[in-house]
């Protein structure tokens, strides 16, 4: 039995997941990372892209847009700001992920973070292969 | 003296009337369920940012280059009130008690010698407000084809406060909204969104930050005011049909009252016109 860290993925409407998980890999701002028991206290920003949760029944995704992760020794808290399981994702919704950054993008002051945005979410679309 | 006739109707109309806020008020209680849980459900996230934040500010400071949404823009002229009410009426004192705070602001800031701006959320306040302050009105969101609120009408809101803020246009921007207690109380409440406040929490646990504290403060910032106007709205709607069902509770009982009272009054002008024609009829006959 590998130990666990406690997982919680939470968005601003309700809380999306909540349970123990071996390992957890989250797209950091700065890179992605894996968290396991025993991470050091560490904050980070998430950039959007997949979130992978390696929990006793396998392995879940999710797809995450943005927001910050909280990472202790003994848990890891996901707040993000639109999260959605990558089962349920569908091209559609996808379209209206990449077209939202794109808008969101167009009115951005500084060019480099709105770009940067817009290309993340293309590569989690060609990571999660939708 | 109204007819028995008229009485009659009276009384069909009133117990229809009771049919009615008995009816609305089943209703708001289905409803309160839904908009508590919706508030229940946003509590963790919501938590988790303030506790987050707090801990990054009181580590930045608000000193020299902090990030504007935090440290202000060094004027304190213009303020922007930000008044959440409903979109419906029939629910009590809740609209009038949420106007009522900001209007006593909006007086002490310009007796301060301060500009007022105000955005209104939800019809009912903007009509109240109309009368004296509507040279104020910089703006109204309507939520009426809204049928439930989300993240995302609170991100329009917040960008389009934000947008003013950076724009020059407001200076300190307050939120107006009722907080639920319980079904018999919600609570007026007036919380400044820009700056942002926080009660300094005087344990900074150790994290490692990536990328820098300032970063992710400066990303977290815009994401809090819409957490904060989020979770207001939802505080809003729970408080809403908590106050609507009271009202309508207390009119269900009025009318019962009502009813009560004008069935002994048709009694008894029932009453009155049997005595008075058996009156006419003995005299009658004992003049004969």
């Amino acid at each position: 039995m590998a130990s666990t860290v406690q997982f919680d993925l939470v968005s601003p409407e309700r809380r999306l997941a909540s349970y123990p998980a071996t390992e957890v890999q989250i797209p950091g701002a700065m890179g992605d990372m894996t968290v396991m028991e025993g991470h050091a206290p560490t904050i980070t920003a998430l950039r959007p892209g997949l979130l992978k949760v390696v929990g006793a029944d396998g392995t879940r995704a999710y797809v995450v847009t943005g927001g910050f992760a909280e990472i202790s020794a003994t848990g890891i808290s996901v707040l993000a700001e639109q999260a959605v399981p990558l089962d349920e994702m569908t091209p559609a919704k996808m379209d209206a992920l990449v077209s939202d950054a794109c808008e969101a993008a167009a009115v951005h002051s500084d060019k480099d973070t709105a770009d940067k945005a817009v290309a993340d979410i293309y590569a989690m679309r060609a990571t999660a292969g939708i | 003296m109204p007819s028995l006739k008229d009485l009659k109707n009276r009384i069909g109309s009133v117990k229809n009337t009771r049919k009615i806020t008995k009816a609305m008020q089943m209703v708001a209680a289905a409803k309160l369920r839904r908009a508590q849980e919706a508030a229940e459900a946003a509590r963790p996230f919501a938590e988790r940012m303030t506790a987050v934040m707090s801990a990054l500010a009181s580590g930045v400071g608000t000193g020299e280059g902090a990030p504007k949404l935090l440290a202000g823009n060094g004027r304190d002229q213009v303020h922007l009130l930000v008044v959440m009410t409903s979109e419906r009426g029939l629910c009590g004192g809740f609209n009038s008690s949420i106007v009522k705070l900001a209007r006593s602001r909006a007086a002490e800031l310009v007796a301060a010698g301060k500009t007022v701006k105000i955005l209104t959320v939800g019809k009912k306040g903007r009509e109240q407000l109309k009368r004296d302050w509507s040279s104020a009105f910089v703006g109204h969101v309507d939520l009426s084809e809204v049928k439930r609120v989300g993240y995302v009408n609170a991100q329009a809101i917040a960008r389009e406060v934000m947008a003013a803020f950076e724009a020059g246009e407001a200076d300190v921007v307050t939120i107006f909204y009722n907080r639920f207690q319980s079904v018999i109380s919600q609570i007026p409440t007036m919380q400044q969104v820009i700056p942002a406040k926080f009660e300094a929490t005087g344990t900074t646990a150790l994290y490692d930050y990536e990328p820098s504290e300032e970063a992710i403060l400066a990303d977290l910032l815009p994401r809090g005011v819409a957490t904060q106007i989020f979770t207001a709205l939802l505080e809003n709607g729970a408080s809403e049909q908590g106050a609507r069902m009271s009202a309508m509770d207390n009119a269900t009982r009025n009318a019962g009252d009502m009813i009560n009272k004008l069935t002994i009054q048709y009694n008894r002008s029932r009453q009155a016109a049997i005595t008075k024609e058996l009156i006419e009829i003995i005299s009658g006959a004992e003049a004969l």
